[in-house]
């Protein structure tokens, strides 16, 4: 990790170095690199802080917790719109549902649910959500969400309906 | 980008005035979410600023812009499967690679394929569902990253 760490330093540095050194003698290849990181960073800027305040406002008010206890009560629809709204406040990638989804599972949630779950916390988690309208664009986003989450759940119903006739059981560890 | 200004101060004076503390935890939250990433996100544009002088913006346009759609696209969703990015890194790589000329339903491809096809995270997801299980869910992703990119390309007019 320390030894990471200052390769890291050492290449952040040199990177510095150079972009100084061009910009000193008028290397040109070095001052376009310098301008393409400060046009990005500034871009970046514009947008980040919002993003992040967002963020730490969704972290606040909404409590994943109230959701999972939801969760698995109810079936039928309903159940998948649990699905989808514990998957929008998942934080982290496809790592941190999986083990979610487990215990999910354990708890006796079906497996069309389960996966449902884990489409959601893919493509509609809410964090990364506020990213994409940042700097993608409101109309990207519906379009994406508009397309997957029937997507998803119609998917989910098929492979987990077909894994469930087929007397497919999860075992951990295999 | 307005309206993300206008939501932002909107949620914030919202959140204010229902409760002070909450916000300002909230406020605290994001601080330190910002701070733990720049590393990770001044190395992405470093990265990013030197490979973008280095491949010329006519290479890119060509080949994740209009002429060879089939072609980025395959490009496209092949990195999305195989690589580990969070999500704070890809959009805004994506808004860098758009102003390039990258067509939305590229970019489209890219990002729902690194949110649920998982090549990388194929041993732990093994460890949990089951090979069988995990096989299928990542070919169904894929198929769905798929049509998420054509539905993209029709809205956006970029094919059709």
């Amino acid at each position: 990790m320390k030894r990471d760490n200052s390769i890291k330093t050492a290449g952040v540095s040199g990177y510095l170095l150079f972009l100084l050194v061009s910009f000193m003698y008028g290397f040109s290849p070095g001052k376009e690199i310098g301008h393409n990181f400060i046009s990005f960073s500034i871009d970046m800027l514009k947008l980040l802080p919002c993003a992040f305040i967002l963020i730490g406002l969704f972290e606040v008010w909404v409590k994943r917790e109230t959701i999972e206890k939801h969760f698995g009560e109810e079936s039928g629809i309903r159940g998948y719109i649990w699905a989808l709204l514990l998957g929008g406040a998942t934080i982290g990638g496809l790592y941190v549902s999986f083990p979610i989804a487990y215990s999910l599972y354990r708890k006796g949630a079906k497996l069309s649910i389960i996966l449902t779950y884990i489409g959601a916390s893919g493509i509609c988690r809410v964090p990364m959500t506020v990213f994409e309208i940042s700097f993608m664009g409101i109309k990207f986003t519906i379009i994406r969400l508009m397309v997957s989450i029937p997507l998803v759940i119609l998917t989910s119903i098929a492979l987990g309906d077909y894994l469930t006739k087929k007397n497919y059981k999860i075992e951990k560890g295999k | 980008m307005y309206y993300l200004y206008i939501a932002t101060g909107f949620a914030l004076l919202l959140s204010f005035i229902v409760n002070r503390e909450k916000t300002f935890k909230a406020i605290t939250i994001a601080t330190h979410r910002f701070v733990n990433i720049l590393p990770a996100f001044v190395s992405m544009l470093i990265v990013v600023s030197i490979v973008l002088f280095l491949i010329p913006d006519e290479l890119i346009s060509n080949y994740l812009g209009k002429n060879n759609i089939f072609i980025g696209l395959i490009f496209a969703s092949f990195f999305g499967s195989i690589t580990l990015m969070p999500g704070f890194i890809a959009f805004p790589l994506c808004g860098i690679l758009l102003k390039k000329g990258v067509l939305y339903m590229v970019l489209s491809a890219f990002s729902t394929t690194l949110m649920i096809v998982g090549v990388l995270t194929y041993p732990i997801e093994k460890k949990y569902f089951g090979v069988r299980l995990t096989i299928l869910r990542n070919m169904m992703s894929l198929f769905i990253a798929l049509f998420v990119a054509l539905m993209t390309g029709i809205f956006f007019r970029e094919i059709f």
